[in-house]
């Protein structure tokens, strides 16, 4: 029983990475908009605000946009599950002798591992915007990364399953997915924020997973630029990675 | 011991009653048929039976297990081809096979082998390295159908297994399919609105509307309809009628410079009877069977494909292919 929901979890893995390296265009076109945000947005706005948070504001966005790219492959990335009802696969996996739990677990794996390695691409840019990174600092943004990659990947896993088909796919970038990015602290502290606001990026899961890379890329003197305390954001991270997948497993496994 | 046994089965989706109450016996390693208009309620009850629904009263048992309660069971037994296509189209022959392999816990050992020797029984070994997109419409349903043997199921349900496809892969398809309970030993469960494809069947049950109207083999049903048919052609149609009532007891109608005749039991035994009493009056014989279409239109006074419901599937199939291309 165990071993037949790893071997659904590992195939369901393998097959999104198969995939994912065969499709070299999706690679390019996700990481473009990361760096169309950091260098033509935040290398614009540097000229603009004056670094009052104790750093460039190329450099304050570096986590957002981190963040950004974890977001969009992630929830990218989950999606394909919409894809797989409309095209009929999804069936070949439910039908199956396999936990639906499985499934879910497996998706959101698969997220976690193409959205990691985007991030992790886009860290390494950290030299051209002037900021310096030890190894150390880079294996715990990798960490955070891959925490909000499956936090990420679980929820657009979660509203994967509320969709049928794909003309909901606008609705979901636009409703949910950008006002999720631009409520998360990635362009501004969530502090300056209108009270409404801020209430409603205090109940975003990427605002605290912006907060925790930026308590790992900034040194201490430049603690201004965080909101929370790390150990509020790896809770609210891991809390809210555990609710999605059991909710998305259970409405999964939910029958009609 | 039947393999698969449905009792007073029902599911309602709100006010509408897709399967009302219906109950049927499979025999271990038959070709059971399933066969009624679109909408019947035929893809409701290979759903219920294959796990994907919950009916909302009534049993089915498969090999002895519940398809409510022991539902793991009855998945690790069965082995499926959805109506629409299920494959992985970015990913090859083989990887879907071997995506299926996996799913399905087959041995490690033994993977690769059952992959190889099923897609030689539906001839595409050659093609295994072939991204499926690249395939054509017969050819992805051939290698559904190998992906659905791969686990070795002991019941393989086939949802309209030809659907959309041309004359020539249909026939193909059905060389392989009525070669599985034999090289197999799987009991096949299938649906179709194509009457004709319903002939390999060793039993038949007809749903219109939710409910069984008619179960039985094919020949059994085919004498529902009153007999076969003899179309004679005659040098003088007025006394060959006249010599078949008084000698036969049987009532001739002219139709076309034909003379039709339904008899009942077999035809071909009457054939030389007639001859022999009419004589070199009869210039030919022609013997018609009923066709389980003729049972279909007696049972329920229509004929099992209206042209509008075929024609809005094959538009709602063109309209995914270019939502694909679309999309991607």
């Amino acid at each position: 029983m165990i071993q037949s929901d790893l071997n659904a979890i590992y195939v369901v893995v393998a097959r999104e990475l198969i995939k994912f390296t065969r499709e070299r265009g999706r690679l390019i076109s996700t990481l473009a908009r990361p760096l169309i945000w950091l260098f033509l947005v935040g290398g614009g706005m540097s000229r603009v605000v004056s670094p009052t948070m104790g750093v460039p504001y190329i450099q304050f966005i570096f986590p957002g946009i981190i963040g950004m790219t974890i977001l969009f492959s992630s929830i990218f990335s989950s999606i394909s599950i919409i894809w797989d009802k409309e095209f009929g696969f999804m069936k070949e996996m439910l039908a199956a002798p396999v936990s639906r739990f499985s499934i879910v677990v497996g998706k959101a794996l698969s997220g976690t591992a193409v959205s990691t390695i985007q991030a992790l691409i886009i860290v390494l840019l950290f030299p051209i915007l002037g900021l310096r990174l030890n190894l150390a600092q880079i294996v715990l943004v990798l960490c955070v990364s891959i925490m909000l990659s499956f936090c990420l990947s679980s929820l657009g896993i979660l509203i994967a399953s509320f969709y049928e088909s794909f003309e909901s796919f606008s609705v979901i970038m636009n409703f949910i997915v950008m006002p999720m990015f631009f409520l998360s602290g990635a362009m501004y502290p969530v502090q300056l924020l209108p009270h409404v606001l801020g209430v409603i990026s205090r109940l975003n899961p990427l605002t605290y997973g912006i907060d925790a890379l930026k308590h790992m890329i900034f040194a201490p003197s430049a603690l201004i630029t965080h909101d929370f305390p790390l150990g509020l954001d790896i809770t609210v991270i891991t809390a809210s990675s555990i609710a999605f997948v059991v909710i998305a497993g259970n409405v999964f496994e939910r029958r009609k | 011991m039947p393999i698969i046994t449905v009792k007073d089965l029902t599911k309602r989706f709100g006010n509408t009653t897709a399967v009302d109450g219906i109950s049927f016996e499979v025999e271990k390693g038959t070709v059971f048929g399933f066969l009624g208009p679109n909408g019947a309620g035929k893809t409701t009850t290979i759903n219920i039976l294959c796990t994907l629904l919950s009916p909302s009263s009534g049993t089915a048992l498969i090999d002895g297990d519940d398809c409510v309660k022991k539902s793991a069971e009855v998945r690790k037994k069965i082995g499926i081809v959805f109506q629409d296509n299920t494959l992985d189209k970015e990913l090859t022959a083989y990887e879907n096979l071997l995506f299926h392999s996996y799913l399905y816990s087959v041995p490690k050992s033994e993977r690769r082998e059952r992959i190889y020797d099923a897609l030689h029984f539906v001839g595409l070994y050659e093609r295994k390295g072939d991204p499926v997109k690249k395939f054509s419409g017969g050819m992805k349903r051939r290698l559904e159908v190998a992906r659905s043997i791969i686990h070795q199921p002991r019941v393989l349900f086939l949802d309209e297994p030809t659907l959309g496809l041309d004359p020539q892969s249909r026939t193909n398809l059905w060389e392989f399919i009525s070669k599985l309970p034999e090289q197999q030993g799987v009991t096949i469960f299938m649906t179709t609105h194509y009457m004709e494809e319903a002939e390999i069947c060793r039993k038949i049950a007809i749903i219109d509307k939710g409910k069984i109207i008619a179960q039985g083999s094919p020949e059994e049903l085919k004498k529902m309809v009153g007999g076969d048919v003899i179309y004679l052609k005659t040098r003088d149609d007025a006394s060959a009628i006249n010599d078949l009532k008084t000698l036969f007891h049987l009532d001739a109608e002219e139709l076309n410079g034909e003379l039709f005749i339904t008899v009942s039991g077999g035809g071909d035994a009457c054939i030389p009877k007639l001859i022999g009493a009419l004589g070199d009056r009869v210039v030919s014989v022609r013997l018609q069977r009923p066709t389980l279409n003729d049972v279909f239109l007696k049972l329920t006074g229509k004929d099992i494909r209206p042209e509008t419901i075929s024609g809005n599937s094959e538009i709602k199939d063109t309209m995914r292919t270019y939502r694909r291309k679309f999309d991607k």
